[in-house]
């Protein structure tokens, strides 16, 4: 707990599909992971400004994911709903090496595991 | 060349000074050499769009009007973030801040306004502010990082504009007014008082009738006292009770000011060369604080410096909006009665809904609307033109459509449009007159979308739309009609065309189509791409490999989203019969996974809801049955009645028809849901006779049901035809299905479609026995090749994985390669 935020290993690209996402819990916080076009990886909260749609398993279209629930097109760059709508998400800092793993930026240290999202098949 | 030039400088590089600028290079590119000066270290941007900004709905990049390049191809001098401090106009010089100076011929000055801060003890505290420009909405962002309570000094226009940011940024805010009620300019008590309740739904406090007697804190606000006594915390002040025309260096300077520098009908103060418009200058004794009144300011200015004859300015009728999303509120023109005049009102307290009418010598002379706005552009431009609506009153208070106004179904409307001047306003916001839009309209442009592209009308607050597209239905005539909507925004081609070509030339991804059919946004939006994706799937059934990416949650994750994110799942059973083992499997699955609820469905189906996605994949495996595809554009259920198996007046086994019916469609997809039903006599208790396919038995064969609907718009069948075997009921089925498939627009049901294509049209394709068999065949042939989906997901690890979370990160002394940023404090 004495550790400051910064970067965590996340998952490797392969994890996520092209255009496709994943989600995972951190400090009782759900975020979500997209995968766009160009290899790109984008971290948001995953909840809709508008009525908290689980935005991972939106339509991803170049920056844009499309909330499932209403259709609300929220920028992954800068978590802004786009126009007409208003609302923002907050979002994460992620980077891919070169070896494919994918880091995120946390604003806060890990607070310990959450044992709902420890999966043991990706190392 | 250059020195014949004559010289014109702006002094402000905002709103009014700028689209002076737009309009006199249009009418005479090449007269001067300009120079422009901004205090503001942007480039002129939207102020009006400040509000939307500030509620979160816009960028601040996206506001600007005129992007550096804009100077630079048109060959201006731009000075950014430099306030000119003395203007010399022996010399016709003017002399800015850090140093830099300028020669002018001739002179506009354009420094709008300041935003008026009460002269209170305690006024000039840090996180005391106004709301006028880019820095002050900056501020507010910040300071609602950093702290909850803010309170916003006028309850006017821009007070709860302001408010209504603040609250979107998560702050407390509360609004103080000196007046009883809110924005006493533009609305009269009823008015005001709907509006109060409604903003105190959204969650915004009100102190009426408060005066602010100082800001308390020490360096910074902390809160505020009034008159009477009381206190009130905040840490975050907003000023917002007025504005003052900014005119220090006009004073300073020898020009005649008085609330603002003084003009002349045609922009002229009384320094030679010297001009004023925007919300600085004062014309009749008026100055402006919106943008249509100086738009059309700057347009007679801009005339003058080109050199064109022009009538003079003669002052603006004003309307106002409020942009605060989730209240509707317009007022124009004068709309308090004055002597003599008569006021006409609605009110609809159930419905939020407040209009009122002035009427003065029969004509409309001020207008207010609450909750219903979209007469507002209309009743205004009624206002503008004092027509007579003599005999047509109630006609415009009781809801009379905007649309029915501007395309002439309440007489007046269309000939209104067409008596318009030409430079009269259209669109406020962006200070579009009739003839901007015209002309737009003789230059090609043909649908709403281009208009607002090459005039911006109707690109704000889109309050002048139904404006807009009567003026398209009058001049631009059959094109208008003509004029093709793409599937979406994407691109201008319809469905039909789009199938056409990726026949044609053999187009194979969805992303091939958008690059091939220049989609003018590169990867689609959820509209395009899945529709595309059924097109291809349609088409190639053989090659095309599904873009799941492309496929709606729904159709990508093979279960129904939940409001809460779960999923819900229907397996399927096949003409809704089942059977006690397979009953119990369910039971105990859906006690297993502790399945929050389990319901009959208005299909015949079992529905498990609320299954976390996490436990889609096990739920399925441990059902084995296969997916009933209650979330999918695809064949869902095949209702059944009992028919002759019990039933005393069954005539043929509709229970056997219909599981057979659903073996052979089951996993079909379609542009929409479809859904069949087999009756067992005509009493119906299936209710074939509202679904996409319904068969209906009668005695010595089946009656066959096409295009009904139960759902949104009832409608009942058409009748198809009559056959007398089962074969020939699934070769009928099986070819209206794919006619279908093959034909309608993605997202269009088979009500709609047989309605568009003709009942008539579909009998005749369908009666040609080859063409029926091929057909047939066609959907066969797609059929085989697909396979359940919950089987494969669950069967492929690359796919099931993505219905689980990925592992938490570790806290990072025992994660690996982690760079840590190290504590500055220990
Ligand atoms: C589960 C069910 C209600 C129930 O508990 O009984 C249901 C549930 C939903 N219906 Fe329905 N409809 C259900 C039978 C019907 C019926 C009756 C029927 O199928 O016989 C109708 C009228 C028949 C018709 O379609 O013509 C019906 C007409 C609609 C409509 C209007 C469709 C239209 O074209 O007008 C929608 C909205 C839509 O599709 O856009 C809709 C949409 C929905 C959705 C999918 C809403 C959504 O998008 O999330 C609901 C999903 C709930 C969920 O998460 O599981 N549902 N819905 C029924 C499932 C039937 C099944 O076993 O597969
Ligand atoms: C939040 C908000 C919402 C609004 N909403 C609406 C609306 O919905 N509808 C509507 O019609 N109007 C609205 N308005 C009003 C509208 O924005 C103004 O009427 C309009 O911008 C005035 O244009 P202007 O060119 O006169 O002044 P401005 O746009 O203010 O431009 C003046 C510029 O001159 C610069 N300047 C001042 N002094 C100097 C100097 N000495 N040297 C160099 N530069 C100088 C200033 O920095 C400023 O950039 C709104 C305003 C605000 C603040
Ligand atoms: S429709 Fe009604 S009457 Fe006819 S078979 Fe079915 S249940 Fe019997
Ligand atoms: S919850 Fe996301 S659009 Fe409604």
């Amino acid at each position: 707990m004495s550790e400051a935020a910064g970067k965590v290993r996340v998952g490797r690209l392969s994890d996520i599909d092209p255009l496709g996402s994943r989600r995972l819990n951190v400090n009782g916080l759900e975020i979500a992971l997209f995968r766009l076009s160009d290899g790109e990886v984008m971290a948001v909260e995953n909840r809709c400004p508008h009525k908290g749609g689980v935005l991972s398993e939106g339509m991803v279209c170049g920056p844009v994911v499309h909330c499932p629930l209403h259709d609300w097109r929220i920028d992954l760059r800068s978590g802004e709903a786009l126009d007409p709508d208003k609302g923002c998400v907050t979002t994460f800092e992620t980077e891919v090496t070169k070896e494919g793993f994918i880091f995120l930026t946390l604003n806060e240290p890990i607070e310990g595991t959450d044992a709902a999202g420890a999966d043991s098949h990706i190392a | 060349m250059t020195n014949k030039r004559k010289k014109l400088v702006l002094v402000g590089n905002g709103m009014a000074g700028v689209r002076t600028i737009e309009h006199l290079l249009k009418l005479a590119p090449d007269l001067y050499d300009i120079t422009i000066f901004g205090a503001e270290p942007h480039p002129n941007y939207n102020r009006i769009m400040l509000s939307t900004v500030l509620a979160g709905g816009t960028s601040m990049e996206e506001i600007v009007i005129n992007d550096l390049d804009w100077y630079r191809e048109n060959g201006i001098t731009l000075h950014m973030g430099q306030a000119v401090q003395k203007i010399d106009s022996e010399q016709r010089r003017v002399y800015a801040e850090g140093g830099i100076e300028a020669e002018y011929d001739e002179l506009i000055m354009a420094t709008g306004s300041n935003a008026f801060m009460l002269p209170i003890p305690g006024a000039d505290k840090e996180g005391v502010i106004g709301f006028r420009d880019i820095k002050d909405c900056v501020a507010m962002q910040e300071a609602s990082r950093k702290h909850r309570k803010a309170a916003v000094i006028g309850g006017g226009l821009l007070g709860l504009e302001a408010a209504r940011g603040l609250l979107n940024l998560g702050m407390d805010v509360t609004v103080i007014h000196i007046n009883e009620y809110l924005m006493e300019r533009q609305l009269d008590r009823p008015a005001s008082l709907m509006l109060q309740k409604e903003l105190e739904a959204q969650g915004m406090k009100f102190l009426l009738k408060k005066q602010t007697e100082s800001v308390l804190g020490k360096q910074r606000a902390k809160g505020l006292l009034f008159k009477d006594g009381s206190m009130l915390e905040a840490d975050l002040v907003v000023m917002a009770v007025g504005i003052r025309p900014n005119v220090a260096l006009a004073q300073r300077s020898g020009l005649a000011v008085e609330r603002g520098v003084v003009v002349d009908d045609h922009m002229r103060t009384n320094l030679p060369g010297v001009y004023a418009v925007g919300e600085c200058a004062q014309h009749r004794g008026i100055a402006y604080g919106l943008v249509a009144p100086l738009y059309e300011q700057g347009a007679v200015l801009a005339k003058g410096l080109a050199g064109i004859p022009v009538e003079g300015y003669a002052g603006s009728v004003t309307s106002t909006k409020l942009k605060v999303s989730g209240v509707d509120v317009f007022s124009g023109g004068i709309f308090v009665e004055p002597e003599g005049a008569r006021a006409l009102r609605y009110q609809d307290e159930i419905e939020g809904v407040y209009k009122k009418l002035v009427i003065l010598d029969n004509k409309l002379i001020g207008a207010v609307l609450f909750g219903e706005t979209g007469e507002g552009a209309a009743l205004f431009s009624l206002i503008k033109s004092g027509e007579s609506v003599a005999g047509r009153e109630k006609e415009l208070l009781l809801g009379l459509s905007a649309d029915a106004l501007a395309s002439g179904g309440g007489g007046g409307g269309a000939a209104r449009l067409e008596a318009m001047a030409a430079d009269e306003i259209v669109c406020g916001c962006n200070g579009v007159s009739k003839g901007d839009i015209v002309a737009a309209i003789d230059g090609g442009c043909n649908s709403l979308g281009q208009i607002k592209g090459c005039t911006k009308a109707s690109a704000s607050c889109g309050g002048c739309k139904p404006l807009v597209e009567g003026l398209l239905q009058i001049y631009a005539g059959d094109a208008a009609v003509t004029v093709k909507e793409g599937i979406c925004g994407c691109t201008t081609h319809s469905r039909d065309e789009i199938v056409a070509e990726i026949k044609r030339m053999g187009l194979k991804t969805v992303k091939e189509v958008m690059n091939v059919l220049e989609w003018n946004n590169d990867e689609g939006c959820s509209k395009c791409r899945p529709s595309l994706n059924y097109y291809l799937g349609m088409l190639w059934p053989a090659e095309y490999k599904d873009e799941k990416e492309s496929r709606f949650t729904n159709e990508r994750y093979h279960a129904n989203i939940q409001k809460d994110g779960t999923y819900s799942v229907i397996p399927r059973i096949y003409g809704g019969v089942t059977s006690p083992t397979e009953l119990k499997r369910i039971a105990e699955v859906a006690e297993k996974f502790e399945v929050p609820l389990v319901k009959f469905t208005g299909g015949q189906r079992l529905d498990l809801l609320g299954v976390k996605k996490e436990d889609l994949p096990g739920v399925w495996e441990a059902l084995d049955m296969p997916s009933g595809h209650g979330y999918g554009k695809a064949l869902r259920t095949v209702k059944t009645c009992v028919g002759s198996t019990f039933c005393r007046f069954g005539t043929q086994d509709a229970m056997g028809m219909g599981v057979r019916l659903e073996k052979a469609f089951e996993r079909m997809n379609a542009p929409a849901k479809v859904k069949l039903a087999v009756s067992g006599c005509p009493r119906n208790c299936a209710e074939a006779t509202v679904k996409d396919f319904g068969v209906v038995a009668v005695d010595g064969g089946w009656e066959l049901h096409v295009g009904g609907n139960a759902g949104i718009h009832v409608r009942a069948t058409d009748l198809l035809g009559f056959v007398k075997t089962d074969d020939e009921v699934e070769e009928w089925a099986s070819a209206f299905l794919q006619y279908y498939r093959e034909n309608a627009t993605w997202n269009e049901r088979t009500a709609p479609w047989v309605e568009r294509v003709g009942l008539e049209h579909v009998k005749q394709v369908l009666s040609d026995e080859d063409e029926r068999k091929a057909l047939h065949a066609r959907l066969r042939d797609t059929l085989d090749r697909t396979v359940d989906p919950w089987k494969q997901i669950v069967s492929e690890p690359e796919l099931r994985k993505n219905f689980e979370r990925l592992p938490a990160p570790q806290s990072q002394s025992a994660s690996v390669q982690v760079e840590t940023k190290k504590e500055e404090s220990a």
